[in-house]
């Protein structure tokens, strides 16, 4: 479904800032699979995502999306076959826009757009049924601006417009971070179902290994731009967080030090 | 001395009171449709600075542009309705130049503009065959509108006939935008303006819809500039000058009656009406202001005060409801009358 192979990418080349964001990354995804992309800060995560998405152009490799290779599609392009969910709640949606219109406009993606009504009555009808499943009563605030919604809610109509036309990739940047623990728990649950609902090939970064390892059926870890670790199966099953710090250890041949890591470590111990 | 007895009218002589007021009254239809006029313009400006999210300067140009291949084409003997399509183009045409400008060659938003808009003033003379002024005069041509027949001296019914006509032309605008902007291509404009992020995850080519926002924008702003050449029976290549700052007052003047008013129900058609509605608030209280014997090279310190004023309204009144000020005085309050309580419950104590 997705072949990502010595993709390379270097921001700023030449420059005092220069950043080897991506050292020949390598990776193959069968439909189907849910992978989760845990690593420490700048380790590559967002940045590989960023790199199928088509934000910008990638130095070399390829990327082939059922069997097309889409190095050379423009960020838009690639959206027709692409679902995404950001980190910051107030990406992924038009704040001034109503709900029933967002939906809309995520049900055209990968459509020519023409001018024909940007919203029909038939289509009210069945945002109205699909909201009720998110059971956060957005059904009876289809005309609502989105603007006027919690980060949640937002996440969670952002998962929904992701999905709405069937993706060949979801692509899942820390798309809980922002959130509190109980939103974030919900909302990833939620993921799970549209995911395994629709037989979606999917990938999520996260910053909290518990939730990696709970997850999707592949774990893979990064560390300056490459993958260091790549599971899946029964043996991701039976992963903890400690065998994960281990491996990046072994991996990467120093210390994990991410805080934000560090600290979903504790949370999961203690729970 | 003219602006003193305006304001101390009622200590003065009443006929003087009656003779401002009669001024007033023969201009107000005149200001009517002059507002409207400039409204067809403000609700070009509202496309690129509301729905875009675009402070387009190219308006002070492409008005200009509209204004002047109508007199041009008027002059040679082209029929009026072509005309006028034709000052519709030519401002599409200064937007669709801003657009490349910006998305092809990476010129950020406000300069983009600003360049397109200094090339048309050139632009704008060769059109005019070079020179600064061309007369369309309405005793000559078949024109749409003249101020000749606004004058109240017509009669009502004349005068009547004139301004509906105009209404019509800008109710027909507001349709077909509403229609426009209900459609897929509409929704992609308005998803660009509100998230560019979102708009390109929606598969949105966010470059195009900016250039076709700014295309139908200026589009509008010529057709206005059209418009306003029949009016006034000529078109000067200076006409354009502010007139971006005009068109602002008119947004603005719209937006904050309108959503003062309408509330809740201040829906797409209410705010491109009230977008016309403040144009002719624009024009009336300059008139009134003109009244007092204000001279009427003025009139631009006029427009920048009003759309400061307006654009000041909102934070003001945001500001009177949470400052720090307010903070200190609510705190300072609270820590004395706490301070009582606790002195009044001591005061049990010993008791």
């Amino acid at each position: 479904m997705l072949t990502l192979t010595d993709v390379r990418k270097t921001f700023n080349p030449g420059t005092i800032n220069e950043k080897h964001a991506l050292n020949s990354v390598s990776l193959d995804l069968d439909d189907g699979d849910f992978v989760t992309i845990i690593g420490g800060n700048g380790a590559g995560k967002s940045t590989t995502l960023n790199a199928v998405a088509g934000v910008w152009p990638i130095d070399s490799g390829s990327i082939i999306i059922n069997g097309q290779n889409v190095v050379g599609l423009p960020e838009h392009k690639r959206a027709g076959f692409i679902g995404r969910v950001f980190q910051d709640p107030m990406t992924g949606t038009a704040a001034t826009m109503e709900i029933q219109e967002n939906l809309a406009l995520a049900k055209r993606r990968g459509q020519a757009r023409t001018l024909k009504w940007g919203i029909t009555k038939k289509e009210r009808e069945e945002y109205h049924e699909l909201l009720k499943t998110l059971d956060l009563g957005l059904e009876d605030r289809m005309t609502s601006k989105v603007g006027l919604l919690s980060g949640g809610q937002r996440q969670a109509l952002t998962l929904l417009m992701a999905t709405l036309k069937k993706p060949d990739i979801l692509l899942l940047d820390e798309h809980t971070a922002a959130l509190d623990p109980k939103t974030a728990a919900k909302v990833l649950e939620l993921s799970d179902k549209i995911i395994e609902e629709n037989h979606l090939t999917a990938m999520m970064v996260t910053h909290n290994m518990a939730a990696a390892i709970k997850h999707g059926n592949r774990l893979v870890m990064m560390n300056n731009g490459v993958i260091i670790y790549d599971v899946k199966g029964e043996e991701k099953k039976h992963l903890t967080v400690d065998m994960l710090l281990e491996k990046f250890e072994e991996a990467s041949g120093s210390k994990l030090e991410n805080d934000r890591m560090l600290l979903s470590k504790a949370d999961a111990e203690r729970s | 001395m003219n602006c003193l007895s305006l304001l101390f009218g009622i200590f003065i002589e009443r006929s003087l009171m009656m003779d401002i007021l009669t001024r007033f009254a023969n201009a107000l239809p005149g200001n009517i449709s002059q507002g409207l006029i400039w409204g067809v313009m403000a609700i070009g400006v509202f496309i690129t600075y509301k729905i875009l999210d675009f402070a387009d300067l190219t308006v002070d140009g492409s008005f200009v542009t509209g204004g002047a291949v109508l007199a041009m084409l008027i002059r040679a003997g082209v029929p009026l309705p072509v005309a006028m399509l034709c000052s519709f183009l030519a401002g599409c045409l200064a937007g669709l130049v801003t657009g490349l400008l910006n998305t092809l060659l990476g010129i950020p938003g406000i300069l983009a503009g600003i360049l397109t808009q200094i090339s048309l003033y050139s632009v704008n003379y060769a059109i005019m065959g070079m020179s600064n002024q061309v007369a369309v005069s309405v005793d000559q041509f078949p024109l749409f509108i003249a101020s000749r027949r606004i004058a109240v001296s017509n009669g009502f019914p004349t005068v009547a006939w004139e301004l509906a006509k105009i209404f019509l032309i800008v109710g027909a605008i507001i349709a077909a935008l509403y229609w426009f902007f209900g459609t897929e291509q509409g929704f992609t404009i308005r998803a660009t303006g509100s998230n560019p992020n979102m708009a390109r995850a929606q598969s949105i080519n966010t470059k195009k819809s900016t250039v076709i926002a700014l295309i139908l924008s200026n589009g509008l702003v010529g057709l206005s500039g059209g418009l306003l050449a029949q009016y006034s029976g000529n078109i000067d290549v200076n006409t354009g000058r502010g007139a971006i700052v005009i068109g602002l007052a008119a947004v603005i003047i719209g937006d904050v009656l309108g959503s003062a008013i309408m509330r809740g129900h201040f829906n797409f058609v209410a705010r491109l009406a009230f977008t016309a509605l403040g144009g002719i608030i624009y024009f009336v209280v300059l008139s009134v202001v003109m009244l007092t014997g204000v001279p009427g090279s003025f009139n631009k310190l006029f427009s920048a005060v009003i759309v400061a004023i307006f654009l000041a309204v909102p934070y003001i009144k945001s500001s009177i409801k949470t400052s720090f000020r307010r903070a200190a005085r609510n705190s300072e309050k609270q820590t004395l009358s706490d301070s009582k309580k606790k002195g009044a419950e001591g005061d049990a104590d010993v008791d």
